[in-house]
């Protein structure tokens, strides 16, 4: 294994994604040093999921490498967790908020086995973490959308990996679930974790993250927020003259 | 029980295309072994089965097609194909050929005895493997990106629970065949929906209301001439959707409308209720009368509510004067923080 590549929690190299004979991520580098609290950006279509999700193996790019710490994504899955777009599901499938946290356990099971007392007393844990520990045997369908998106967060959490992968955990929460989000994602990083983030809000974006990623098919720039989140990226990303409109 | 997964996956009209993406295979399987041996017509219904399923997943997954298109496209494409044999056969100078349009309308009374093992076998053996891959399988039908990241084949899973509804579908052709398979498959689960909130009680729940409309069809088919069992096995699958989507507890209509009435009842009662609470508060004796009168320019006054709060005895009237007691100045109080804190 190469030493460069172990240095960092992620590192992609020529990734390269096409719908068709449309390329979506065109040749993207990037290297995701261990323990940033990282925000994906850029605008609608500028392949942020896809970028999530192939570093994931859920889309299969044209060509490009992945490695966690160094090695292939498929000897290093156990470190890292998923957390999916809360619209990519359907919540009215019959179960209950702890059976979908328990989900997260099964990665670690394997085939065939059951979770068992263990595995529960992880996922109410996570619930707990979540502040959703009274909503454990409620209907997912009954849950209001901030509370979906904090099961899906107490799922991947139950997974004790080191690396979190988030599809805009924001999206449709309200002020208090959000504010709880970050706080959850804040301690994530306290402890070490590298949390990557696909996120939409850029105003947010000095206070929430420490490390940014500008997309739009290309990779635009990547690094610490303070050097690079200015008005030249983001113009060069969105296309249009951005101006910055909080202080720094 | 299968059809529960079928319904869960949104895939409800895949069991159609199935069904009638068989036909050719049972004419062409025919025209090959020339016998009605049902092992081989099975086989071939199985096989062209599989390929239109497949073929219609790979249609949704390589184009940009909806997956409506692409299963009418294949459903009509394999049925016209059937027909087109089936047809053909009927002008063969066969013998043989009388009883292949059962596969359309089905037709139970010719069930045999090692018919009705196969479908014991093949029942058995899916929930065998329902048991085996319980987790695996709730998983992909809930979240089959999340599956894929947990390190689980999802394509082994996809195949497995397709071949099985395939094999479900096919075998199921000989008793109320092409056209009403569908909904021998669909009927089951969509009614075992409305009752349960767990994937496992749904499943067991399915099959509980598969085997009633098998048994209660035929029996009512029996006991009247001139009635062919598969349709009859329909409609009585068909009268259980019915009676679920309208009394079942929670999802059912009856009880949907029943709750409304009385949120609303007590929404009113709440909040004519809170309107007495603010005026009471600002006075020392909280029991202090008021005229009714102050009351109609609030929201939520009617003379019912008035008399309903009376019977619970929260306020008191006394001619053209109301007073809240002191349960009801309790129970307003309790009431009004109740909702600031939900408003929170």
């Amino acid at each position: 294994m190469d030493k460069d590549s172990q240095k960092y929690a992620i590192k992609v190299d020529d990734l390269t994604v096409a719908y068709n004979y449309k390329p979506v991520l065109w040749d993207i580098d990037l290297a995701i040093p261990e323990g940033v609290l990282m925000a994906i950006v850029g605008p609608n279509g500028a392949g942020k999921s896809t970028l999530i999700k192939s570093i994931l193996g859920i889309i299969k790019p044209i060509a490009g490498k992945v490695t966690v710490f160094g090695k292939s994504y498929k000897q290093q899955r156990s470190l890292v967790a998923y957390v999916p777009q809360k619209g990519s599901v359907d919540w009215d499938f019959p179960t209950t908020a702890l059976d979908v946290v328990l989900m997260g356990t099964y990665g670690s099971l394997g085939w065939i086995k059951r979770p068992g007392q263990v595995q529960k007393k992880q996922a109410l844990e996570a619930l707990e973490k979540v502040g959703m520990l009274s909503f454990k045997s409620r209907q997912i369908s009954q849950l209001s959308g901030g509370q979906q998106q904090r099961v899906f967060l107490a799922r991947a959490l139950v997974q004790n990996a080191a690396i979190y992968f988030m599809d805009e955990p924001f999206q449709g929460v309200d002020a208090t679930t959000e504010i709880a989000i970050i706080n959850l994602l804040k301690e994530l990083r306290k402890a070490g974790k590298t949390v990557i983030v696909v996120h939409h809000d850029l105003q947010t974006v000095p206070e929430y993250f420490d490390w940014v990623t500008f997309l739009n098919v290309k990779k635009i720039a990547t690094g610490p927020v303070k050097e690079i989140f200015n008005d030249d990226n983001l113009t060069k990303t969105y296309g249009i003259n951005y101006k910055v409109s909080v202080q720094k | 029980m299968l059809g529960s997964f079928a319904v869960l996956r949104k895939q409800s009209l895949l069991g159609d295309a199935i069904s009638h993406a068989a036909l050719p295979g049972i004419a062409i399987a025919f025209l090959i072994t020339e016998t009605k041996s049902p092992v081989a017509l099975l086989l071939g219904a199985l096989i062209s089965g599989l390929l239109g399923t497949f073929w219609i997943k790979g249609m949704i997954s390589k184009t940009h097609l909806k997956s409506d298109t692409a299963l009418g496209l294949v459903l009509s494409l394999f049925f016209g194909v059937g027909m087109l044999l089936l047809t053909y056969i009927q002008k063969q100078p066969n013998a043989n050929q009388a009883g292949l349009d059962k596969y359309l309308f089905g037709q139970a009374a010719t069930l045999l005895v090692a018919d009705v093992w196969l479908l014991s076998g093949v029942a058995l053996l899916s929930v065998l493997v329902l048991l085996f891959f319980w987790k695996e399988l709730k998983l992909l039908l809930f979240d089959a990106d999340y599956t894929k990241t947990l390190g689980f084949n999802v394509r082994f899973l996809d195949v497995l629970i397709t071949s099985f509804i395939v094999l479900a579908i096919v075998l199921g052709l000989q008793t109320v065949g092409v056209v009403l398979m569908s909904a021998m498959l669909l009927a089951p689960a969509a009614a075992a929906r409305q009752w349960t909130n767990s994937l496992g009680i749904m499943v067991v729940l399915a099959a509980i209301f598969g085997a009633f409309s098998g048994v209660f069809g035929t029996a009512i088919s029996a006991s009247t001439s001139g009635l062919s069992t598969g349709p009859v096995i329909v409609l009585v699958a068909s009268f259980f959707v019915l009676i679920s989507f309208v009394f079942s507890p929670e999802r059912g209509i009856l009880f949907k409308q029943i709750r409304k009435y009385k949120n609303r009842k007590a929404l009113k009662l709440f909040k004519t209720l809170s309107v007495m609470y603010e005026i009471a508060q600002t006075h020392e004796d909280i029991s202090r009368p008021h005229a009714i009168k102050i009351l109609n320019n609030f929201l939520g006054y009617s003379v019912n509510t008035l008399k309903e709060l009376e019977d619970q005895e929260l306020i008191k009237i006394n001619g053209q004067m109301w007073s809240m007691t002191t349960e009801g100045y309790q129970k307003a109080a309790q009431l009004f923080n109740q909702n600031m804190d939900s408003n929170e």
